[in-house]
């Protein structure tokens, strides 16, 4: 060992380290941060908020530096709700894939499954063939499951603001889209829906009359929300100005989302790059200049409305286009149209009858199918949409076999929570919930 | 003053005849009536609010409910009672202790009725009274402050240091506005004694005679018990719990108990100042305003207080702490001296000119309040700022204004200035990003602006 070799900066004596509060310091001399924090401790708190904090959107970490009411420095921590999700995904095939990435960020599970499909789509050479009515669902569920996240987002806001009824009010118009998601899927959340090569199966009917008997009390949710909130003189006081971030901000650090819509910046994949049949729908991109929470606010409460509007027009498209809802090649389409048997498991009757009794190679494909998964030729690609969050990106690599070699999520809250200690720094210690309830994060999607 | 000279109560004087055993009685029922009181306002709280959340609230434990509040007492009793090693002991428990105690005092001046009759035995619903009544009720409540401030403190954390020092300063500020707008009440009653001016109140409500101060008071009594949109103290979104983070089982029942006896406290200090009382509203029928009926009227003008105490809850979010100070100092602290004012030039004028000494005088100072009040919202009301809305055609395009490049907004086709290497505004940018110690602003970057102004 010479002293050229890098080693651990020398211990901080003792008369710093004594019972002061605990600071948490990455990177950095430690020597430095020490003396700063000895110096600096008389006046300041050092305030670790979170993981487990009632503001914090399940387990973020927040480390704030307080003089007094006001942050002088934010650290954000991550990382503690790390599930190993991309990883997983390796040991999965790529259909099963699906039931990770729907774990991702839990409340918008469908749109992280539009984008992982779309990219393994891309992978397969199939983006062109996904059928009509695969396209229409994929819009209309993707579309339901943004209101749902804004819905949560805006509640979460209120609550947090402590005004616990406008959750009740939010959820309630969650619980009718659930209520649908459950009436197509099975399931009201990590729904596993949307599949490479299309979706797993049609929408029943009674989903969808149960969907339009619903429809108003979706809208009065929003319009409930929009009542309590946006004329509200408190409410107003604390967003306006609060967590500002301009275009060149957003820029810089990479924000997406309803952060760089509230600059004014129109960014919305769906707009400006369209996928899945998004340039057939009419709809806004909502917009606000005003750069801060109030803003972020806005955006999210109009763009639930142009959700519903597509929403709207997907339906109508859905009625007039019969037809699969998967890709016809059988080494990649599961059977749809499961129905539950006399055994009370979920079977397809006609394809049974299909590959048992009229065609070899239909057996030996869906044989394969369900051992193994399908191949994916190799390659590497990169597919994004606009999540509720902001760009939501996949890459996905394939060596050619039927595992994932790669799956990498780009999640936008991840990006988005970056611009945390330049939102809050110099504001007030109530400012941070504020603006970290404005970024909207959620830890499954950041941690993966 | 002449006019007031009929407002001294004939029953004032009653008190001083109470057997030393009925003073007791009372004492103790007062202390059992508080419980339940509170057991009920739990209750009373979680089913209303359940239902402005379009959910049912308590409803399995008992009718209605109604046993919800006992089993959560139970289980709080039950609980493992946790003591923070650090804490200063002492001062640690007897806070919780010193809040409750001191809001319990406070029902001892109020009158929940008026003179009733036990046999032969007659004695007012009224534990005490005397000729500061109202102030005891200041100095009792500013007591309560201690608990919180000192229990935050003995438990030697972060959150509840916070949440202490908020308290104070928040109680601080308002207690000087709830003072301010009870001096108008002892003004036109020309007495401090509970009972006075509830006996003041025969004519007219002091909520219509006096509203700007009824307001004022309405709106101080939210911070006086740290409940939304002023629970700064305890606000869950920031400070976790505030000053009781660090209190578990019975310790933090106490603070529980205390903050609900505070409420009931405040509604029933209301009614007794601004809301008439015991008496029943526009009518001073002595069929009504005697007797057992004087607490039906009591209690339901304290239930629609405690009921506004919930309805702000289940509408309203929470004011920033910079904002509440600001709302306190710059905005009711000053109404409420000009108000006293008003009410002061006003007195004097009706004392000073005979026609107004009529039986009514009272007619042009209701007048003169409500149309104070209403002036005084249409200029105080937060009319929010319109949001701007930017013409984007009209802003020159400046990729590299705010120290990073950015594109053009829609409409924005001007190009000021050339494009100049991009890694260099990159370089740049980590500089310009240097929070200024403003909230969140973001300047302009030097470099960029003078490589702008060269172009130029």
């Amino acid at each position: 060992m010479t002293d050229t070799m890098p080693h651990a900066p020398a211990p901080a004596p003792d008369e710093v380290m004594d019972d002061s509060a605990f600071v948490l310091a990455h990177g950095g001399d430690w020597n430095d941060v020490a003396s700063e924090v000895a110096r600096l401790q008389e006046e300041r708190i050092v305030i670790s908020m979170g993981p487990q904090h009632p503001s914090t959107h399940g387990v973020l970490r927040l480390v704030l530096e307080l003089d007094g009411e006001y942050v002088k420095e934010t650290r954000v921590g991550l990382g503690f709700l790390h599930t190993g999700i991309e990883k997983t995904m390796e040991a999965r095939s790529w259909n099963q894939a699906v039931t990770m990435v729907s774990r991702c960020d839990y409340v918008a599970s469908m749109c992280n499954e539009l984008t992982y499909c779309l990219a393994v789509d891309k992978l397969l050479g199939i983006t062109d063939q996904i059928p009509e009515r695969a396209q229409i669902i994929r819009v209309l569920i993707a579309e339901l499951a943004r209101v749902s996240s804004h819905l949560v987002a805006l509640g979460s806001l209120g609550n947090e603001l402590g005004g616990t009824t406008l959750m009740t009010v939010t959820f309630r118009g969650r619980e009718y889209i659930l209520n649908f998601f459950e009436a197509v899927t099975g399931q009201r959340m990590n729904n596993a829906f949307i599949r490479p090569g299309g979706v797993a199966h049609d929408i029943p009917d009674e989903a969808i009359d149960q969907l339009i008997a619903d429809w108003d009390k979706i809208m009065l949710s929003i319009d409930d929300l929009d009542d309590l909130l946006t004329e509200n003189p408190i409410f107003r006081g604390r967003c306006e100005g609060v967590g500002v971030l301009d275009l060149s901000a957003c820029m810089a650090l990479g924000l997406t989302g309803p952060i760089l819509r509230s600059t004014g910046y129109p960014y919305d994949l769906r707009k400006v790059a369209p996928y899945s049949g998004y340039e057939n729908y009419e709809f806004d991109v909502c917009t606000e200049d005003s750069c801060d929470v109030m803003g972020r606010y806005l955006v999210r409460l109009h763009e639930m409305r142009q959700s519903m509007r597509i929403v709207a027009q997907a339906l109508a498209k859905l009625r007039a286009t019969p037809g699969p809802i998967m890709v016809p090649d059988l080494r990649i389409a599961m059977p749809g149209q499961v129905t539950v048997g006399p055994d009370g498991q979920g079977q397809a009757p006609d394809h049974v009858k299909h590959i048992l009794s009229d065609s070899m190679e239909g057996l030996i494909h869906h044989f394969k199918l369900v051992t193994e998964g399908f191949h994916v030729p190799p390659g590497q690609v990169f597919a994004q949409t606009e999540h509720p969050k902001g760009v939501q990106g996949v890459l996905a690599v394939s060596d050619g076999g039927t595992h994932p070699y790669r799956v990498h999520v780009r999640d936008a809250a991840f990006n988005n929570l970056q611009s945390l200690a330049a939102q809050t720094e110099g504001g007030t210690i109530s400012d941070v919930i504020v603006c970290v309830a404005s970024v909207d994060p959620v830890m499954g999607g950041v941690d993966r | 003053m002449v006019f007031l000279a009929g407002v001294v109560n004939p029953t004032h004087a009653v008190f001083l005849h109470d057997y030393w055993w009925v003073t007791v009685i009372k004492a103790v029922a007062l202390l059992v009536i508080t419980i339940l009181f509170v057991l009920f306002a739990l209750w009373f709280e979680r089913r209303l609010v359940g239902r402005f959340q379009s959910r049912l609230g308590p409803n399995v434990r008992g009718p209605l409910g109604l046993l919800q509040a006992c089993y959560d007492a139970a289980k709080l009793l039950l609980k493992e009672d946790m003591n923070v090693t650090r804490a200063d002991k002492l001062i640690y428990i007897l806070a919780p202790m010193l809040s409750v105690f001191a809001s319990l005092m406070v029902f001892a001046v109020i009158p929940f009725g008026s003179e009733v009759s036990f046999g032969h035995y007659k004695t007012p619903l009224q534990l005490t009274d005397f000729p500061v009544a109202a102030l005891y009720i200041l100095a009792v409540t500013a007591i309560g402050v201690y608990g919180i401030v000192l229990g935050g403190w003995a438990s030697r954390g972060n959150y509840t240091l916070m949440g202490a020092v908020r308290s104070s300063a928040q109680l601080i500020s308002y207690e000087l506005v709830m003072g301010l707008s009870i001096v108008s009440v002892f003004l036109v009653t020309g007495s401090m004694s509970t009972s006075n001016i509830v006996y003041g109140q025969r004519h007219i409500w002091y909520c219509i005679l006096l509203a700007p101060s009824f307001v004022m008071y309405m709106i101080s009594i939210f911070g006086e018990t740290n409940r939304l949109p002023f629970d700064l103290p305890e606000c869950e979104g920031e400070l976790v719990a505030g000053y009781q983070t660090e209190y578990s089982s019975m310790k933090f029942a106490w603070y529980y108990l205390a903050e609900y006896i505070n409420m009931l406290n405040v509604s029933a200090v209301a009614t007794t100042l601004f809301l008439g009382g015991y008496r029943f509203p526009f009518t001073s029928i002595s069929a009504l305003n005697t007797g057992w009926w004087t607490v039906v009227w009591f209690l339901i003008k304290m239930w629609a207080v405690m009921f506004l105490f919930v309805w702000v809850r289940g509408t309203l979010v929470r004011f920033r702490y910079d904002q509440f100070m600001r709302l306190g100092w710059k905005k009711l602290l000053p109404c409420a001296l000009i108000w006293l004012f008003v009410l002061t030039a006003a007195m004097s004028a009706i004392f000073f000119i005979p026609k107004l000494q009529q039986r009514s005088w009272w007619w042009p100072l209701a007048i003169l309040a409500v149309f104070g009040l209403i002036i005084g919202l249409v200029i105080l009301w937060p009319m929010p700022a319109e949001r701007p809305v930017k013409d984007w055609s009209k802003v020159p395009y400046e990729p590299y204004a705010g120290g990073f490049p950015v594109p053009p907004m829609p409409g924005q086709t001007t190009v000021v200035s050339a494009p100049q290497p991009v890694l260099a505004a990159v370089g740049a940018a980590p500089e310009s990003f240097a929070p200024p110690g403003g909230a969140g602003t973001l300047p302009a970057a030097p470099a960029a602006d003078a490589e702008g102004s060269a172009d130029k």
